[in-house]
């Protein structure tokens, strides 16, 4: 069997971690405020205050673990459903809420972070210029490219990791294996046993974990991070966890999905009762804690909500103003018919 | 100063580039040992070394991705595809992405990626080898599109894309590449991105073109000029975008007469726009109706057909002569 010979790794079931504490509380606090994060963004669109959202409920230790095993200055090259990540290298939850009020949110130009792609897997090659470009300007800085199962079936998806393995390119995918691309089960995207195994084919090394194990996706990630800084190379992680949500506040998952299936992963595999029980089991939490950080995550996303929607509403020249550094004299009058058509309106 | 061909000024241009900036990198099928199918990028890897001037696998989404982030993490890419008609899996990398980063991230990032495209017809080249997208990338927001018709012009406008911080497509007459010599100097220079060159000044009629087909219509320019019958002027646009409408509203104001030109079929062909450019800003000057001569609605043949395909000199002539007329 294929899946034999991919090992999951798995820390919590093993009872100890060499993580140290503190590290160990900021995954669960992070763990907390997406979930947290997510279940408000999922009543501000009932609510018709932002648009069509894509929640990352149950991928809370892949999100999370991931990010934080990155340096600050490693580049993040995220899907539609990875503001977690973003989130722990450093993009505001303002501009979360931004995005999906249909505004271009601004990154900052210090978070070596792409916009949010949302067509499927034609990111990847641009995680492997990052890395390219790296390795070229001669840092040890790697690239992290964010998918899921679904994009393994696109052909970018090939051409990234086929790319990555010539250049012996600093990168990492982050292959989220959530078992759903929309109605779609993971059975029907490839006749592959594993997603992982897919990294024989192209030379790279590949690993597969626990993605619901937050401590066990840190410690894969990192040791990804560190074999591509030494110089070997890509290496394809297939994380398994599941989609707890909908694929997006548009989708209703009872349509294709067991409620069985459902069930069994919220009750016995939910990533933040895990690393939530592993820290009391180990002393590092307090129900009174847990309480705190719960507290402090809904007053922060309070904050950075208010932030969001205290922005004026955009104009119509921001559309225009950062196509081009430098834009062609045709702009100015094309905008110019727009704004004359609001003033008038 | 020498006299090159296309070719030897577009290598000149890229070994020039490559020396002064070590940011820039060169690359796509068969561009190293091989020194690229049309040779442009002869010698550059023996000069530069296989990590600057490098061959990819043979995957054009993949190049133009890596492209893509190579220039958002600090580089200069100068990205070949090797013949247009195998752009097309390419596409989705500068429709979905290269154009609209900037606009995605609010301008903090950037996309300073060059494209070089060997593009069109008459060299009777293997079927696919012949394709004219231009008008898919200037309808394509975020994207700026060069074609030069000279040796001059390879060389400035590939100079000026590398310094361009956005996105530009370089798209390159394969049959101008050996077609003809000039003086290109050695030293750098820069031909602006944007204004259109009147490539023959005339009074009778303008006809506004591109690529190869520059060539078509000075060739008809001359012919006619020597029966006595017009003196026509040949705005050669250079840019595709962003276009150059003053230009065109000049010219035509000046002659009140126009057809447009261009290899590519003729439906939503950038003919269309040229038009609508003219009756934009010369309509009042107009003395007959413009005519387009394009190819026709059909798939690129096959070679054995390409000289019906292609307009020509006597086709050109033929719509000079009912323009002329009314």
């Amino acid at each position: 069997m294929m899946s034999e010979s991919w090992p999951v790794v798995e820390v919590l079931s093993g009872g100890a971690s060499e993580v140290s504490a503190e590290v160990q509380r900021r995954l669960y606090e992070d763990m907390i405020l997406l979930r947290s994060f997510d279940e408000r963004a999922i009543n501000l669109q009932r609510q018709g205050r932002i648009g069509t959202f894509p929640p990352s409920l149950g991928q809370e230790a892949s999100e999370i673990g991931s990010a934080h095993a990155l340096r600050a200055s490693d580049w993040v090259v995220p899907s539609y459903r990875d503001h977690g990540a973003l989130m722990v290298h450093g993009l505001p939850l303002s501009n979360v809420v931004l995005f999906a009020m249909g505004r271009t949110p601004s990154l900052s130009s210090a978070l070596k972070a792409l916009p949010t792609s949302i067509p499927i897997a034609t990111h990847l090659p641009h995680a492997v210029g990052l890395a390219v470009a790296a390795q070229k300007l001669g840092t040890d800085d790697v690239a992290m490219a964010y998918f899921g199962d679904g994009g393994t079936s696109e052909g970018d998806f090939h051409e990234a990791l086929n790319f990555a393995g010539v250049f012996k390119a600093p990168v990492i995918f982050f292959c989220q294996n959530n078992g759903w691309a929309i109605s779609v089960p993971r059975a029907r995207q490839t006749a592959s046993e594993t997603l992982v195994q897919k990294a024989v084919a192209y030379g790279i090394a590949g690993r597969r974990v626990d993605g619901n194990d937050v401590l066990a996706v840190y410690q894969v990630v990192g040791e990804a991070a560190a074999r591509a800084r030494r110089g070997e190379g890509p290496t394809l992680i297939e994380s398994l966890t599941y989609r707890m949500g909908p694929h997006t506040t548009a989708d209703d998952p009872s349509r294709y999905r067991p409620a069985d299936e459902y069930q069994d992963w919220k009750e016995s595999r939910d990533p933040i009762q895990r690393m939530g029980g592993f820290l009391m089991a180990h002393g590092l939490l307090t129900p009174e804690d847990d309480q705190a950080i719960r507290q402090a995550a809904q007053d922060r996303i309070q904050a950075e909500v208010e932030a969001a929607e205290a922005l004026a509403p955009v104009e119509p020249g921001g559309m225009f103003q950062y196509v081009f550094r430098d834009p062609p004299g045709d702009f100015a009058a094309q905008q110019r018919r727009i704004e004359e058509a609001v003033s008038r309106g | 100063m020498a006299e090159r061909n296309m070719i030897a000024a577009i290598n000149l241009g890229l070994d020039q580039l490559l020396a002064e900036d070590a940011r820039v990198m060169v690359f796509g099928e068969d561009v190293g040992k091989n020194g690229g199918v049309f040779r442009a990028t002869e010698h550059l890897q023996e000069r530069h070394g296989d990590s600057r001037v490098f061959d990819t696998p043979l995957a054009e989404s993949g190049i133009l991705g890596m492209a893509i982030g190579m220039a958002v993490g600090g580089l200069k890419p100068i990205a070949e595809i090797q013949f247009m008609g195998f752009l097309y899996p390419g596409l989705d990398q500068l429709m979905s992405h290269a154009g609209r980063l900037a606009a995605r991230s609010q301008g903090q990032i950037h996309v300073p990626l060059v494209v070089r495209v060997p593009f069109g017809g008459g060299i009777r080249a293997p079927e696919q080898h012949a394709d004219s997208i231009e008008a898919l990338l200037v309808h394509t927001p975020g994207l700026k599109v060069v074609v030069p018709s000279t040796p001059y012009d390879a060389k400035g406008l590939l100079t000026a894309a590398v310094d361009d911080p956005d996105p530009v497509v370089v798209m390159e007459p394969i049959r101008l590449y050996r077609m003809g010599r000039q003086e290109v100097p050695d030293e750098r220079y820069a031909v602006p991105i944007g204004p259109a060159r009147i490539a023959r000044a005339g009074t009778s009629l303008t006809v506004i073109t591109w690529g190869n087909m520059v060539a078509v219509a000075l060739d008809a320019a001359r012919a006619l000029a020597e029966a006595g019958e017009a003196d026509l002027e040949v705005l050669d646009l250079r840019t595709l975008y962003p276009m150059d409408r003053e230009a065109i509203g000049a010219s035509v104001s000046k002659t009140g007469r126009a057809v447009v030109l261009h290899e590519a079929p003729m439906t939503g062909g950038l003919g269309g726009e040229v038009v609508a450019a003219i009756q934009e800003t010369a309509f009042w000057s107009l003395q007959a109706p413009v005519e387009r001569v394009t190819g026709p609605d059909v798939p690129y043949p096959p070679y054995a057909w390409e000289d019906f395909y292609l307009p020509n000199r006597e086709r050109l002539v033929a719509a000079v002569r009912r323009t002329l007329k009314d």
